[in-house]
């Protein structure tokens, strides 16, 4: 694929760069011992999101792991069975409550293309889509980024990626009223215009968050602790990323160039120019090196988007779906009543079934949408792009030591809310 | 855009295997008999033309009143050809089973574990049917159509005539 980079840091140079031994120079000589359960989890310190796993272990070494999810469960399908077609952008926020604002786009678009008005969204609404889109991308890689090293001990570089993320969030805040539970785009467009001195204020916000990547980079990856704990653990082969299903960050790790922005562009990803960087072992450390690029890639898109946005209108021009304005809901007849109608009955989608697909914060976010035409969702699926690469650990860990499974599960994001719906 | 792969399966699968198959809203998508599941998946995946190697989702749908009642619903990609397709497998009510295909595509293995736990789908030959997002002690499967809302289990069972 010629769009892409080649791999961030070829391996058989990391260890010579830092001189570290070989693998099997560290490797324990095997002692007979007895197998133990060990249970890990519900609630772990050194593991973000409410996941158990039941570990067999011989000494340090696991040798079968099996990984119970399902902690979080909310009941979204169920639920979003029952609200109409708007009603389901709240519960979309709580998918992955990190990136709140991409869920949105994935379910907007979904929506949007069941009921064929795709071509009629103002230019400007996907432009704001694609700028809080990205910015939610860059707060959600800082925070696993964040986390991750916390995990391994390094709360220096936990603080600073969270300090980013509030600036990120603060931004977005003023964007649409709340930091996480973000409910701003509509069916049709957005909910609201950017305030005045977004750009700037964004503009600035990636400088500062620049320094605080390097920063990041400066404090991990010649760090022998770091380096030890992510080199050459928890690999997976391409070919598992394909029969798993595993897409994003983890999935590029492999080598496998696959992103829903490049292959399949949305929005208006198809006008900017950015890089897929791929990895080339699968392992802890490549998908840590793969969303550090992706923050500089989607920051890149942010610049080339602000500086690109046209003015105009953010929300369709088409009565059935869009609500009219407050002016003329308060003082007409026929806009109140277009207005109640909308909120009450829900915007009208005709029956049918559909597919659609983004890219997330953790990779391909899918919809599986099935209307039958009433008003309320009569199937609204969620693929959620971090199941895949927490299924794969059942056959990753095995072999590993335990102490290798903290690296390993917090690089592959797992975001409960949206693991488990 | 993935017209070619209907296009081999219906030159492939002359015996009926195919029921039904069209296109709706930019995605491709066959209905496929309840027997031939695991071929037709085997097919997409190994074919030269049509090259499915990246399982995307599996799923169910329930379609009370009609029937089958259920679907199981799968969604497969090809990576280096860059088409997709939609594929159903009908379950009747009376006795709901699919062929599992975690032979074709290992990740298929937490989807249907999914479909299982909240269709009652079973999913024949499948290695490790558990419930995955429900505990193990729930009654009944949550997604089914006749399974009301405001239903509650409780995990822990409130003792009988203890106070309020």
């Amino acid at each position: 694929m010629d769009t892409t980079d080649g791999p961030l840091v070829p391996p058989q140079h990391r260890r010579v760069v830092l001189g570290f031994k070989d693998a099997e120079d560290l490797e324990a000589p095997d002692l007979p011992t007895e197998s133990l359960p060990l249970n890990m989890g519900p609630s772990h310190p050194a593991m973000h999101g409410t996941v158990r796993m039941v570990l067999e272990v011989e000494g340090e070494k696991i040798s079968s792991a099996d990984i119970q999810i399902g902690y979080l469960h909310r009941c979204f399908e169920k639920e979003s069975e029952s609200a109409t077609w708007t009603q389901v952008f709240p519960y979309t926020d709580r998918l992955n409550y990190i990136s709140p604002m991409l869920n949105n786009v994935g379910y907007a678009l979904a929506v949007e293309k069941l009921m064929g008005i795709a071509d009629d969204i103002p230019e400007r609404a996907l432009f704001i889509r694609v700028i809080v889109g990205e910015v939610s991308r860059i707060a959600d890689h800082l925070t696993c980024l964040g986390a991750g090293a916390m995990e391994l001990g390094a709360f220096t570089v936990f603080l600073y990626a969270l300090k980013a993320r509030e600036w990120l969030f603060e931004l977005l805040e003023e964007v649409c009223g709340a930091r996480l539970t973000s409910t701003y785009l509509r069916i049709g467009g957005v909910h609201f215009d950017l305030p005045p001195e977004f750009g700037p204020k964004l503009l600035d916000i990636l400088a500062r968050t620049r320094i605080v990547m390097s920063d990041i980079g400066k404090l991990l990856e010649r760090n022998r602790i770091f380096r030890d704990r992510m080199d050459g653990i928890g690999i997976i082969t391409k070919e598992d990323a394909l029969a798993y299903g595993i897409t994003g960050p983890v999935g590029r790790s492999t080598g496998l160039a696959y992103d829903v922005r490049k292959d399949h562009p949305y929005l208006v990803y198809d006008r900017f120019d950015f890089d897929v960087p791929v990895g080339s072992v699968g392992d802890n450390f490549d998908r840590y090196a793969v969303r550090v690029e992706e923050v500089n890639q989607s920051m890149r898109i942010l610049e080339q988007a602000l500086a690109t946005i046209p003015a105009g209108p953010f929300m369709i021009n088409n009565p059935r779906v869009a609500l009219p304005p407050k002016s003329e809901t308060y003082n007409s007849i026929e806009a109140m009543i277009a207005h109640f109608k909308i909120i009450m009955d829900g915007i009208h989608v005709p029956p049918g079934e559909v597919y659609s697909y983004t890219e997330a914060g953790n990779g391909e976010l899918g919809f599986y949408i099935v209307s039958d035409g009433s008003g309320r969702p009569w199937k609204c699926r969620v693929r959620p792009p971090c199941l895949p690469a927490v299924a794969v650990l059942t056959k990753v860990l095995p072999g590993l030591f335990i102490a290798d499974v903290v690296p390993t599960f917090g690089m592959m994001n797992m975001i409960g809310g949206e693991c488990d719906r | 855009m993935a017209q070619i792969v209907l296009d081999r399966l219906g030159a492939r699968f002359t015996g009926g295997e195919i029921l039904e198959s069209g296109s709706e809203h930019g995605d491709e998508w066959a209905r496929i008999r309840r027997d031939a599941w695991i071929p037709v998946a085997m097919f997409l995946r190994d074919d030269p033309s049509t090259k499915m190697e990246m399982f995307i989702d599996l799923t169910c749908v329930d379609r009370f009143g009609k029937e089958p009642r259920f679907d199981v619903v799968l969604h497969v990609y090809s990576v280096s050809l860059k088409h997709r397709v939609r594929l159903y497998c009908g379950a009747p009510e009376e006795d709901p089973w699919v062929d599992t295909l975690v032979s074709v595509w290992a990740g298929t293995n937490w989807f249907e574990r999914e479909a299982y736990d909240l269709y009652g789908v079973r999913f024949k030959g499948h290695p490790d049917l558990r419930r995955i997002l429900m505990y193990p002690e729930f009654v009944g499967h949550p997604l089914r159509k006749d399974y009301p809302k405001e239903k509650r289990q409780p995990l822990v069972r409130r003792q009988a005539g203890a106070p309020d």
